[in-house]
């Protein structure tokens, strides 16, 4: 078990380790999606308050629940490179960031295009969720800007992982929000009991999961180019780049 | 029709799953991009290398 792990943590055996996962997160990841948004579209009842514009949901949950993830996996990955100095988990941390970002993006235009006929406005300033997970979005930004404007890896890592730490902050109101102030945005109702028939719940899981599985794909394959930038001049890439499979 | 009006709430349905198609297939499509030029921006410099040696 420790073994498998500890060769995991080694650079040239994630690289090909990654490329395994890229197709077993992807393809079932797109058969999820696929069936979530036809049963989520044309299956799931209407609601019986919001119309048919809580369809919005099966897009704006994953987004917003990958846009939390994201962030705890930069965080913990800053965190664990910091600690135990292990080059990979700063990799992953710059690999999820722009995926991150993605995310936290749709998350908020979606949410805001529901938001139009449901609270009669496009955005409300004083809803701490909103806010909150604008802040998020300009946290990925910082994140992202910061590393970009280190020339030196090791010293972006570190100072990076200090801003993705200091920011988990923002991603525990973004999540409780809706619990300790007053919010227009609604309270959880996904994980609760009885608050949505199953034609609608099971459709949400699958999209929960399938975009899951492809942020898995995505971020795989993300780590696998920060991997090749940073190890561009060991052994191992020049051996990869001269051998006849190349890249495969 | 009607599944594409959604109850006079297509536009803000369709334009939400239309906005996660295109962010998902725009961020795999740079992914991919980033990691052919990134692998073949070090191939270019070591066969250069080699070729020098």
């Amino acid at each position: 078990m420790w073994t498998f792990f500890h060769k995991l943590a080694s650079p040239p055996h994630f690289y090909r380790f990654a490329a395994t996962l890229i197709p077993w997160f992807g393809i079932p990841g797109l058969i999820l999606i696929a069936y979530g948004a036809y049963a989520g579209l044309f299956v799931a009842s209407v609601d019986y308050q919001q119309g048919d514009a809580f369809r919005i949901i099966y897009v704006h949950v994953p987004a917003a629940y990958l846009s939390m993830m994201a962030y705890m996996m930069m965080a913990v990955g800053g965190g664990i490179g910091l600690i135990w100095r292990l080059k990979l988990a700063h990799a992953v941390g710059a690999a999820a960031a722009p995926l991150g970002a993605a995310f936290t993006f749709l998350a908020l235009v979606t949410g805001s295009i529901w938001g139009r006929p449901m609270w009669g406005t496009w955005w409300e300033w004083g809803d701490p969720r909103l806010t909150s997970e604008l802040i998020l979005l300009f946290l990925y930004f910082g994140y992202m800007a910061l590393r970009s404007s280190i020339d030196d890896t090791a010293k972006a890592d570190k100072a990076s992982a200090v801003l993705a730490l200091v920011g988990v902050v923002n991603v525990v109101i973004v999540h409780f929000s809706v619990e300790w102030w007053s919010s227009l945005h609604q309270g959880q109702t996904v994980f609760k009991k009885g608050t949505m028939d199953a034609d609608m719940r099971i459709p949400l899981f699958a999209m929960l999961i399938g975009f899951t599985l492809i942020f898995g794909a995505m971020l795989a394959r993300r780590i696998r180019t920060e991997i090749l930038y940073r190890e561009r001049r060991t052994r191992w890439v020049k051996e990869l780049v001269l051998s006849p499979e190349g890249d495969k | 029709m009607d599944a594409l009006a959604m109850g006079n709430y297509g536009p803000y349905v369709w334009s939400c799953f239309a906005l996660a198609f295109i962010i998902v297939v725009f961020v795999e499509w740079r992914s991919r991009v980033r990691h052919h030029r990134v692998y073949r921006d070090i191939e270019v410099q070591i066969k250069a290398l080699e070729d020098r040696q």
